[in-house]
This record gives C-alpha cells, sequence and structure tokens, in this order.
C-alpha cells in the first residue's frame, strides 16, 4: 500500500464539489482510502480517523484542500492525483460563464433585480453575505449550519428591521412563488401558505397537500433553531404576518418541534391575531394549548395537510389511521408475519430525514414503548454507541454526526445500504422502516439504489429460518425530477410495503412487531 | 402567474415579484433554479481576505 498526502494552500472548493471527487476517485481500481477535505479542524479529526496522519495535515488550515490518497502502488496513486487534479481545475462550461461571479457585489451590479439569494457557504463566514444580501434587498435562504446563534439573531433582528426574512441557518427547505429551493419537491401551486423549522416536515405536508389535489401558495423554512427561546421565533413571526397578508394564500400551516416555552407564547398571541385559519403541527404540544389561540391542532404531519384540505374545502375530517381499506391491511399483515422467526420483534428505523423520524417515534412510543436513538425523544433513551442498535431503534442518519464529511443520506445511498445490511445480521429484528424523500436536491433514483442491500437483507433472514418486512412510505410528488410512481415499483419489487405517508407506514410497523409478538406467545 | 397583490401596504408585498435569484457556495443549487428556467447567478464564493478573519473584518469596515 502506499500512501501520498498533498496540500494545496489558500484554495477554497465548497463541501459538496470535494464530496463528488471523493466519491468518483474511491471507486477507481486499486484505490484503497481516500479524503480530500479542506483542512478545517472538524476535517482533520475526520481525516485521522480513516487512517492518515503526518505534520502536512496537522499543520493544514481551513484556508487549504487536504489531500489523502491510499493505493495498491504508484500507478493507482499518479491516477487518482492525475483525475483529482482535473476535476479541481476544470473550468466553468461556456454557457456557464455568463452566470458565474466572484462576489455577490460583482453579480447584483449586473443583475439589479435579483431579488433572492441561498446562501450555502461554511458557517463561520455565513453572517457576512447575509447581511450584504439584506441590505441590498435580498430575502434569504440561509442553508448553512455552523452558525453560531449569536450571529442568527443579529440577522434575523436585521432582517425584521428592514421588513425582509432569513430563512435559515440549517434551512434545507422552501418553495418561494411556487420555486422549489434546496431540497424541495414541485407542488402544485395553490392556497395553502406554510412556515415551518422542520425540513423534511415541510416535505411531507406539502406533498401530501400536492396529492390530495390542493397546492401551496408559500412554503417558507425558518431554520431549526428559530423558535427555541433565544431566537424566540424571528422569522415565523415574519412568515405569518406573510402568509396573513397574502392574497394567495387563505389557509396557514405552522410546523415544528416543540419550541421554547416562551417562544410558543409569542406564536400562538400572533395566531389569534390572524385573519385566516390556522393549523399548528408543534410536535408534542398540548392540544388545548393550541386550541386556545383559535388554531386547530394537528397531531401528525398527515394529520396537518388533511386538515389543512379539510378546511380549505370546507369539508370534515376524519381521522384515520390508515386509509388502505382494512382487509387490505390485514392481508399485508398476515403475508408480512406469517413466515417470521418467534424471536422477531424489534423496528429498527433508518431515517434520511429528522423530522420523519421523529414523528414515527412520536407515533410508535404509545403503541410499542420505549424507542432508543440518536435523536431520542427521551433523553435516557439515547444510543450510546451508533453501531449497536438496541432493541426498538431508530437512527436519523442525516444527523451531524454522520454527514461530517461525508454526503448526506438523502444524496447517497451508501450509508444507509450499510445500516440495512447490518439489521439484518440481528435475528430479533422483525421490520425496517425507512423513509424515501424524492424532490430536487435528493438522490435520482434512491429506490433502485437501495434496492440491493434490501435484497440481500431480506435473504439473510430468509436463510436463518425468519423474514425481514421493510416498511417504508415515499415523500413526493408526480412532478419531482425523480418518477413518483417508479419508486414505489422498484420497492415494492424488493418486497417493500410502501404506506402513503410516514405516520401509516409508523403505525403498520408497529403492528406487525405487535403480531409477531402475539404470534410467538 | 402571481395574483397583484391588492394590499396598497408595500411592506406586505413580500415574494410577489418573480424569483430572481443569486446562489452563493454550493452549486448544484444553481443547477437545479437553472433546469426549472429561473432566474439565477451563481457565486464562485471563497473565503474573504484568504480566510483571515481579522483582515476580513477590516475590510468590511472600509468597503
Amino acid at each position: 500500500m502506499i500512501t501520498k498526502i498533498l496540500i494545496k494552500k489558500n484554495q477554497y472548493r465548497d463541501s459538496v464539489f470535494l464530496m463528488v471527487i471523493n466519491e468518483q476517485v474511491r471507486s477507481l481500481p486499486g484505490v484503497e482510502e481516500i479524503a480530500v477535505m479542506m483542512g478545517t479542524e472538524n476535517n482533520r479529526e475526520i481525516i485521522q480517523k480513516v487512517g492518515f496522519s503526518g505534520s502536512e495535515i496537522d499543520y493544514a488550515t481551513a484556508n487549504d484542500i487536504v489531500i489523502c490518497i491510499r493505493g495498491d502502488d504508484d500507478e493507482v496513486i499518479g491516477k487518482a492525483m492525475a483525475q483529482i487534479e482535473e476535476m479541481l481545475t476544470r473550468k466553468p462550461r461556456p454557457e456557464e460563464l455568463e452566470d458565474v461571479y466572484k462576489t455577490l457585489d460583482s453579480a447584483i451590479r449586473e443583475r439589479p433585480e435579483t431579488n433572492f439569494a441561498i446562501i450555502s457557504i461554511p458557517g463561520q463566514y455565513a453572517s457576512r453575505e447575509v447581511r450584504k444580501a439584506l441590505h441590498k434587498g435580498l430575502n434569504v435562504l440561509l442553508f448553512s449550519d455552523n452558525v453560531p446563534i449569536e450571529e442568527e439573531v443579529e440577522v434575523k433582528k436585521l432582517a425584521a428591521k428592514l421588513d425582509l426574512i432569513v430563512m435559515g441557518p440549517d434551512c434545507g427547505t422552501a418553495v418561494i412563488n411556487h420555486v422549489p429551493l434546496a431540497f424541495a419537491n414541485v407542488v402544485s401551486p395553490g392556497r395553502i401558505g406554510l412556515v415551518a423549522a422542520a425540513g423534511t416536515g415541510l416535505q411531507e405536508v406539502i406533498c401530501l397537500i400536492d396529492r390530495s389535489g390542493q397546492g401551496i401558495s408559500q412554503a417558507i423554512g425558518t431554520g431549526g433553531r428559530d423558535l427555541s427561546d433565544k431566537v424566540a421565533g424571528i422569522s415565523m413571526l415574519k412568515g405569518i404576518d406573510i402568509l396573513d397578508g397574502d392574497e394567495e394564500t387563505e389557509i396557514i400551516v405552522l410546523i415544528s418541534k416543540p419550541p421554547g416555552p416562551s417562544t410558543i407564547k409569542k406564536i400562538l398571541r400572533r395566531v389569534s391575531k390572524c385573519s385566516k385559519k390556522v393549523i399548528i403541527h408543534f410536535l408534542g404540544s398540548k392540544p388545548e394549548l393550541i386550541s386556545k389561540s383559535g388554531a386547530i391542532y394537528a397531531q401528525t404531519l398527515e394529520e396537518t395537510a388533511l386538515l389543512a384540505v379539510a378546511h380549505l374545502k370546507g369539508e370534515p375530517y376524519i381521522q384515520k389511521n390508515f386509509i388502505v381499506r382494512e382487509v387490505d391491511l390485514q392481508r399485508v399483515l398476515k403475508g408480512e408475519t406469517k413466515k417470521m422467526a418467534p424471536e422477531q420483534k424489534y423496528i429498527r428505523g433508518l431515517y434520511s430525514g429528522g423530522t420523519l423520524c421523529d414523528e414515527a417515534m412520536f407515533i410508535l412510543k404509545d403503541l410499542v414503548g420505549e424507542v432508543y436513538s440518536n435523536i431520542p425523544l427521551n433523553p435516557e433513551l439515547k444510543l450510546k454507541d451508533m453501531s449497536r442498535e438496541q432493541k426498538h431503534c431508530f437512527i436519523d442518519l442525516g444527523d451531524d454526526y454522520f454527514t461530517r464529511g461525508k454526503p448526506h443520506p438523502m444524496i447517497s445511498p451508501e450509508l444507509r445500504s450499510r445500516y440495512i445490511l447490518n439489521e439484518a445480521d440481528d435475528p430479533e429484528v422483525a421490520v425496517l422502516l425507512l423513509d424515501i424523500v424524492l424532490g430536487y436536491g435528493s438522490h435520482i433514483d434512491m429506490a433502485g439504489a437501495l434496492s440491493e442491500s434490501i435484497k440481500t437483507a431480506k435473504l439473510k433472514a430468509t436463510k436463518r429460518g425468519g423474514y425481514l418486512a421493510v416498511v417504508t412510505s415515499v415523500c413526493g410528488t408526480q412532478r419531482d425530477p425523480q418518477d413518483f410512481n417508479s419508486q414505489i415499483r422498484k420497492l415494492e419489487e424488493v418486497g417493500v410495503v410502501v404506506m402513503p405517508s410516514n405516520a401509516q407506514a409508523a403505525r403498520f410497523a408497529a403492528m406487525i412487531s405487535m403480531r409477531n409478538i402475539n404470534r410467538a406467545h | 402567474m402571481l395574483k397583484k397583490d391588492r394590499n396598497p401596504d408595500i411592506k406586505k408585498r413580500l415574494f410577489v415579484k418573480e424569483l430572481v435569484v443569486v446562489n452563493i457556495g454550493i452549486k448544484p443549487f444553481y443547477e437545479d433554479l437553472k433546469k426549472q428556467n429561473v432566474k439565477v447567478a451563481h457565486v464562485d464564493w471563497e473565503p474573504p481576505a484568504g480566510g483571515d478573519e481579522e483582515v476580513a473584518a477590516l475590510l468590511d469596515k472600509i468597503l
């Protein structure tokens, strides 16, 4: 094995660009390991964890590109380095040149009609660019994470003063003026407006609204910390103002994980003054508190969507655990459990969307009891070792722990495939619960990409004399870049049970687990 | 096509105009907007002042 380390001083490339280099060069014959990253402290730790070390790495800075390769021989290293060099120095395509600028200032000077900025640069630099954008009159989608909370408060206060909005930090999803931004779905225009501090939660609700035949006026993200007491809901309050005054919006929907105790009061006070109907899904909040403000309480993301649609149409809403006919549900349930071994009982969730993972755990805690997780609802159920799941266990694979220096599981199937195969080695696992999230930004064929590992996992269980059930939902619409129907078909072809929503998928997984436990007794 | 907002209060008229975007950072966001025929520019961002935070802060004050 030969190792080569090279530092490119004072050259910057964004993390996604470098990840593409990693993925492509890793697949070259003879390459055993590769790390091409900016030399930040976090990245240098990751580089050391994969087995590269040396003073050049230690002295690299956040402004240097660190290149480490380990391969069979000098020829392999030479080819890998040549490919890396070619990718780093590749010029923009001619048709792109007129769109590409060196600075925000020069872009706006030449395009003074610019009215919106999407910012996805390292967190420590982000608020500087946000301030510039705000002073130029732009609303901002701030995708960057690791922005200090004090800076978040500062830029949001500035935005409020300028009558603008900062959506973020750590905001990955928005649909503004019917345009999906960052990780978002193609949804029909319509009369339901949303403000959300939960990316995949927003995606699930807008997709369900679209698939019910209704549409979206605006889907505004606020970033995950907006409803903490420190930020005090500045962007959510602005979003409510926007939708309350927007002619296109008839119903307002608010979505978040549990807000801070004083922020929720602030939000509900504002809601009580809304001229339009408001539907609120704040995970874990008390229904009475929400209803007192005049808003309508929604317990799940699915219920949020269905309530919004029902109120828009002036129709009654009837809660149902499943929309599939009971006779069909029972048939599928029997099919999924008839070949299970008696010891199979646990549900393992492997999620790409944090809010979807939260929702599934919230539903399951009342049905199957304790659920361990890397993002547990109860801190006592925190998973201590990420490689050793226990009992009912849900992993948010999009958590920072997994995505530092690695692609997000909505973009890349690799990490989730490994976890699927791992779970198949545990004879006590009855069912895997997944999410497949479509839309711009997401993998073009996640169903196809996970098929092999799902097939192999099921085969492992069968060879052991058992049966591994796999349940999922597909968060997407007919007009997303991925083919929605074909994603469902590919999953069903490998024996996955595809439910119409994350909530129904979680309930069905619980039914499988409970049925097999009952049969064993 | 967006409906004309009859609300005369200009402060409420956010998002009324056609989106014209500048993307700073991850290029796929720009590429996805191009595919949807949205007017979008891309800024090939680099750390200011070669990453020297102190110099960058001084430049911010002057410029």
